[in-house]
């Protein structure tokens, strides 16, 4: 592709994503934009649920006190290649 | 019997540390479970905070482990800043490292996307530039010209789909990801981050705009990586994630 | 944008406010007459952009602000954090607000946050650290703080001065005022198993300059004896409000928060809260 004919393609690809934008919603007002979710990381000044384990139970992740065998999506997530790494339940990883 | 705060801390992140002594409960009884409180708050707060700042991670190993694997988190690396918004910038090394989920190689990718999402949600305002605007360019002006690019975009490139994975578990909609390198682009079009799949070439194209490359050399490297590269799909994402906010020209003497 | 937030609202009336949630924006914006003034946590507002700051910019065009700070160690052993010093005084430069406030805890240690309030012993030591703490954040700051009375668990065997006393001498020796907060009283005193009135009476209640009112949890210690815990969960219980009402028939009307942090409800149950604080304070003569 010569120069030239790059440019008007670059040109043309520009025109085309703008045309899809433009004819797009219009934009929220300030206002509105304000309301909406918060994404985490709050500081507060408030104390936990009291005396519970959390603070006190030792994670001991070496023995099977947890069985610490992730229990979420990504065991059930079929990725057509293997590359992804295995999948399937960990229980080889934990120790006896 | 001067409790140092080195103790106190000490015995706060360690279950098995006993509590310092000097610290009493009323009619000077020692403190016991008392102690337990602030244990129990510092462990609560932090397993709060990252199970906010990382949903789909949680998602992708459950609530169970996930809060299990937190309370190993939290005391390995607390947090250094007392910003809770930027808690858990560690976590993606500490994923790789972990023995149990070792194996589950895209793990610190999506962790590295969360924390990209956080400090997308708070990086600085910016006006994009008016569609008309980039439109009025003439094109070989549009070639050599800079795309300055909004402080909340951030882009992160993977050798996994690490935003299809993300959008798989934030949309009921979204494909099942499929394996491949992935480029995630996060932009901000108002207030709240949108994720999104860059075509192939698009995470070369991006980085070379970050670079601060005119659009011209920043085409032939996505071109270079992938030779039918989709200019128009990633123009659309940048344009339509207001994230390009100013158009420099070197100008000519 | 972030320089010229408007400054119409310089102290905080003597009337009810409410710890500020984002969830509650909309609510509170499209509320004809929420209540006259809110609390943030200053930590929260120390991104650089984005919709935490645009909703704080909103709430103060409209509302009173009060800045109460969770994160700067007053109380710890090491010097102050020179880098979240800095960060405070770019908020309360820009926002102006009417109070600014924090704690009598620790929180850091040395590179370690550890997201609590943490105590500390009342000796004559660490009331000259605390002392050099707050004189050195009224100078960066320009203004004059509030320092608020913690919720304890437990007691430093060390200890030689009672609470009341250790805010009292560090309001005389810094010029500070001080933030009672009224659960707090409840909650240590209980824990302490000492009375809570007595606490009011011996405070220098002259410098109170705001107070808070917040819910809390139920527990035991070892030995079966009430252990209250600081939760900001709940309502305000019973007890509570008649020790607040025993309070400003003292300190005549002041400035009362409603915090609430966890399990934050809906919009309603805070205002009927404020309410609740606005009838306590509407049978108070000023």
């Amino acid at each position: 592709m010569s120069n030239h004919v790059k440019t008007l393609a670059v040109a043309g690809a520009l025109a085309a994503a703008l045309t899809a934008h433009i004819s797009g919603p219009a934009q929220a007002q300030e206002m509105e934009k304000c309301f909406g979710v918060s994404l985490a990381g709050q500081n507060d000044c408030a104390a936990g649920p009291g005396t519970t384990c959390a603070g006190t139970a030792s994670v001991d992740y070496q023995g099977n006190a947890w069985k610490l065998v992730p229990a979420g999506t990504c065991t059930t997530m079929e990725l057509p290649d293997g590359r992804m790494g295995a999948l399937e339940a960990l229980d080889r990883d934990l120790p006896a | 019997m001067t409790v140092r705060q080195h103790d106190f801390t000490t015995a706060l992140l360690n279950p098995a540390a006993p509590v310092p002594h000097g610290l009493t409960g009323p009619a000077g009884r020692p403190a016991g479970k008392r102690f337990n409180v602030y244990r129990n708050n510092v462990a609560v707060s932090l397993t709060e905070a990252l199970k906010t700042a990382f949903p789909v991670l949680r998602a992708l190993v459950g609530d169970a482990f996930f809060e299990a694997m937190a309370g190993v988190f939290l005391r390995d690396n607390p947090p250094e800043s007392p910003l809770m918004m930027h808690y858990g910038a560690q976590m993606p090394g500490f994923l790789a490292g972990f023995a149990p989920v070792r194996h589950l190689a895209y793990l610190p990718d999506i962790a590295r996307l969360e924390l990209a999402l956080r400090e997308s949600y708070h990086a600085k305002d910016a006006t994009p530039v008016a569609p008309e605007v980039l439109l009025a360019l003439p094109p070989d002006r549009l070639m050599q010209a800079r795309l300055r690019l909004a402080p909340a975009l951030r882009l992160l490139q993977a050798p996994f789909p690490v935003a299809s994975i993300w959008l798989a578990h934030r949309q009921a909609d979204a494909p099942k990801p499929a394996m491949r390198p992935e480029a995630a682009l996060i932009t901000r079009p108002g207030f709240d981050p949108v994720v999104s799949a860059l075509p192939p070439g698009g995470g070369a194209f991006v980085a070379g705009l970050l670079s601060g490359q005119p659009l011209a050399p920043a085409l032939a490297m996505a071109e270079a990586e992938t030779p039918d590269f989709d200019l128009t799909e990633t123009l659309g994402l940048l344009i339509s994630g207001q994230a390009i906010i100013a158009i420099e020209e070197k100008v000519l003497l | 944008m972030l320089d010229t937030a408007t400054h119409r609202h310089h102290h905080l009336p003597d009337r009810p406010g409410v710890g500020y949630k984002p969830q509650h924006f909309a609510a509170i914006m499209e509320a004809p007459a929420p209540v006259e003034w809110f609390e943030i946590h200053a930590e929260n507002y120390m991104g650089d952009g984005g919709r935490p700051l645009a909703q704080l910019r909103h709430l103060a065009e409209r509302f009173a602000i009060s800045v109460h700070g969770v994160g700067l160690s007053i109380g710890g052993e090491a010097p102050l954090d020179r880098d979240h010093l800095a960060r405070l005084k770019h908020l309360t430069g820009w926002l102006q607000p009417a109070r600014f406030s924090e704690h009598l805890a620790w929180s850091t240690h040395d590179t370690q946050f550890l997201n609590d309030l943490l105590p500390l012993p009342y000796t004559a030591q660490t009331l000259t650290r605390v002392a050099d703490h707050i004189d050195q954040v009224q100078e960066a700051l320009g203004r004059q703080m509030l320092l608020e009375n913690p919720s304890t668990y437990l007691a430093f065997a060390e200890s030689d001065m009672p609470e009341t006393a250790f805010l009292a001498e560090i309001a005389r020796r810094t010029g500070c005022g001080l933030l009672l907060d009224v659960n707090n009283v409840f909650v240590s005193a209980t824990n302490q198993q000492t009375d809570p009135r007595a606490y009011i009476d011996a405070f220098p209640l002259h410098l109170v300059g705001e107070i808070h009112l917040g819910g809390h949890d139920e527990d035991a210690d070892d030995h079966g004896a009430p252990l209250l815990i600081d939760s900001h969960g709940a309502t305000v219980v019973d007890p509570v409000w008649a020790l607040y009402a025993y309070t400003i028939a003292r300190t005549g009307p002041r400035p009362t928060l409603i915090e609430w942090d966890n399990d934050v409800p809906d919009w309603p149950v805070l205002a009927a809260e404020a309410a609740r604080a606005a009838a306590v304070l509407d049978r108070v003569p000023a």
